[in-house]
């Protein structure tokens, strides 16, 4: 029973002292303080600007930042402001499914890969060579090509090209952590390969995981943001941040506030994730540190 | 060394395949007739038969790979849908701007990458220190289209120092480059400071500092020497990051290079164009692996070339 309890308080214990390091880091929590503003007007759009963000009112157009319209109008005399606050759900959706799609498709094909090594290991790896022939961007870019423009595609072109990061990461963790003793210890009393992935395996490549999966996150709002920007991502009237950017492109010499406010939007985004990414490696494994 | 740049060359062989896949599935993962698709909207019926006939569509899907990688190994992709012209003559037209945009940059962040990250290193948890890794972390986080934008309307709009877009002098090669060297130069910077730092901490460096050598001699023939292995890694393979960038900055700039014809071949759908942007941008990015490879085993005595 003792036994139990002492088990059960280390890991907490850890958390705690994680949590410690990265509140000491300020960079890092300036990054999640960033996040979370986002994450409120992601959630709580419809109240923070009421209305369709996409219904335009000409009379209004390109009109620069005022009372009523704190960032300005675009083309079609929208608010900006409100089209960034609902562009921020269009962004997260997008970097939450990305995400999604690298770690439930990368994991198991790294931990796999790594685990049981040999034919299964030689295949995965060779196929994830090809894909990293490619920058992620162009990937995804050539991915688009073929499976068209929109939101989804969007998701799954830029997830997919996401897959063999995730797959290099964690085999690379398991090779060094299916050598230690208690994964032999676990081989010895009879534990199925299934149960030594998940209890013994998974738990000690989660700290690169989670790392990546905040920088990722970050990377997946560039690449959709770059998409939307050359018009092959998510398209009009839908706000979303890159291609806001985009049209204002054209309004670059009279209303250059179109082009200016989705960038910095991105721009604070993308670093929320990399300064929180930095932090969470910082504070729990400093040997990664960049 | 020439063996070894031959084993390095062979390596390459499971990616090209790859590379070549990916180019044969693509037309076939398409809905409907890849003939159509590759002749485009305008095509008679006669030219789409004539390039069922040429891709042997109704042949064995081996035969078909088989011809394909016979037609790739001559560099013959078709002609454009959308100009008609040969895939291969427009590419390689196009492609002296993406390279000369990709080497200013490369060098633009060779420049103030390095040295930027030695600063830092040598003075860590400095003013200096934190002015270079905030930098950097900006500029990592930054658009790079969006930072192109941001620079026309400071330097072409409000200053009218420099032409927003185009090509002919140099220049216009100016905002280009700087706006594709940002990120490098971020990365390059962040990359430098770590090795430099980890290096710094070396027994052969106290070494040195105890034989009483000049701390610059310590930095730049002991510690530097030592950092410039994974540097040199760390710029190869940001490479491939400008090529990704060059499709963004061409199109803010309206640069005629490789990337711009990409995302314009995209946009109406003309697929041979598309099959034939992807291979170069997928055999440059080969390349420069390799010339980084064989320039890491010449610099470090340490690698083996077998």
């Amino acid at each position: 029973m003792t036994e139990t309890s002492a088990t059960d308080r280390k890991p907490a214990s850890q958390l705690r002292r994680n949590w410690a390091k990265l509140r000491r880091n300020k960079a890092a929590l300036f990054g999640g303080l960033i996040l979370l503003i986002y994450l409120f007007t992601a959630l709580f759009a419809p109240l923070l600007f009421p209305g369709s963000p996409s219904a335009p009112n000409l009379i209004m157009s390109l009109e620069g930042p005022s009372a009523q319209h704190l960032l300005g109008t675009d083309e079609l005399g929208r608010s900006i402001i409100g089209r960034i606050i609902w562009g921020s759900r269009v962004s997260f959706m997008i970097a939450v499914g990305v995400v999604a799609v690298g770690l439930l498709v990368g994991v198991p094909l790294g931990l796999i890969s790594g685990y049981y090594g040999g034919r299964v290991d030689f295949v995965i790896q060779r196929v994830t060579d090809m894909m990293l022939a490619f920058p992620g961007f162009l990937l995804a870019l050539g991915l688009v090509a073929v499976l068209g423009v929109g939101l989804k595609n969007t998701v799954v072109s830029i997830g997919i090209s996401m897959i063999p990061i995730y797959i290099r990461l964690v085999r690379g963790c398991v090779l060094s952590v299916r050598e230690q003793v208690y994964v032999e210890a676990a081989r010895a009393v009879g534990t199925t390969d299934f149960k030594i992935i998940l209890r013994h395996i998974l738990p000690n490549v989660m700290v690169p995981i989670t790392v990546q999966t905040s920088l990722g996150m970050g990377t997946a709002i560039l690449f959709a943001a770059g998409l939307g920007f050359l018009g092959v991502g998510v398209q009009p009237p839908t706000p979303e941040w890159g291609a806001m950017l985009g049209s204002g492109r054209a309004y670059l010499f009279n209303a250059p506030h179109v082009a200016t406010f989705p960038g910095v939007a991105i721009f604070l985004a993308v670093l929320s994730f990399n300064l929180l990414g930095d932090g969470l490696r910082d504070a729990l494994d400093p040997r990664f540190r960049i | 060394m020439l063996q070894y740049v031959i084993k390095r060359l062979l390596s390459t062989i499971p990616v090209l395949i790859g590379i070549s896949l990916l180019l044969f599935f693509m037309l076939r993962m398409l809905p409907g007739d890849p003939a159509q698709v590759l002749a485009g909207q305008m095509a008679t019926p006669e030219e789409i038969e004539n390039i069922r006939i040429q891709l042997g569509l109704k042949e064995p899907i081996y035969v078909q790979y088989g011809k394909f990688l016979a037609r790739l190994v001559q560099f013959d992709l078709g002609r454009s849908a959308r100009t008609q012209n040969p895939v291969t003559e427009e590419v390689w037209a196009r492609l002296p701007n993406t390279m000369l945009l990709a080497v200013v940059a490369i060098l633009l962040a060779c420049i103030f990458g390095i040295p930027a990250g030695i600063i830092s290193a040598v003075r860590p948890y400095t003013w200096i220190d934190y002015l270079v890794t905030s930098a950097a972390l900006f500029g990592i986080s930054m658009p790079v289209f969006w930072l192109g934008l941001m620079l026309v309307v400071i330097f072409s709009v409000i200053l009218q120092w420099l032409p927003a877009g185009g090509t002919g002098t140099w220049q216009h090669v100016i905002l280009p480059s700087v706006t594709l060297a940002a990120f490098v130069i971020a990365f390059i910077a962040r990359m430098t400071r770590s090795t430099m730092i980890e290096v710094l901490s070396q027994d052969y460096t106290t070494t040195a500092r105890s034989k009483g050598l000049k701390e610059q001699v310590v930095i730049v023939k002991h510690a530097l020497k030592n950092a410039l292995i994974p540097i040199i890694t760390v710029v190869g393979l940001q490479f491939g990051l400008l090529l990704g960038g060059a499709v963004l900055t061409e199109t803010v700039f309206a640069w005629p290079g490789i990337g711009r014809l990409i995302v314009d071949s995209i946009l109406a759908r003309d697929y041979p164009m598309i099959q034939g942007t992807i291979l170069i941008f997928g055999l440059l990015y080969i390349l420069v692996n390799l010339v980084v490879d064989v320039i890491y085993a010449y610099v470090d005595p340490r690698i083996h070339y077998d």
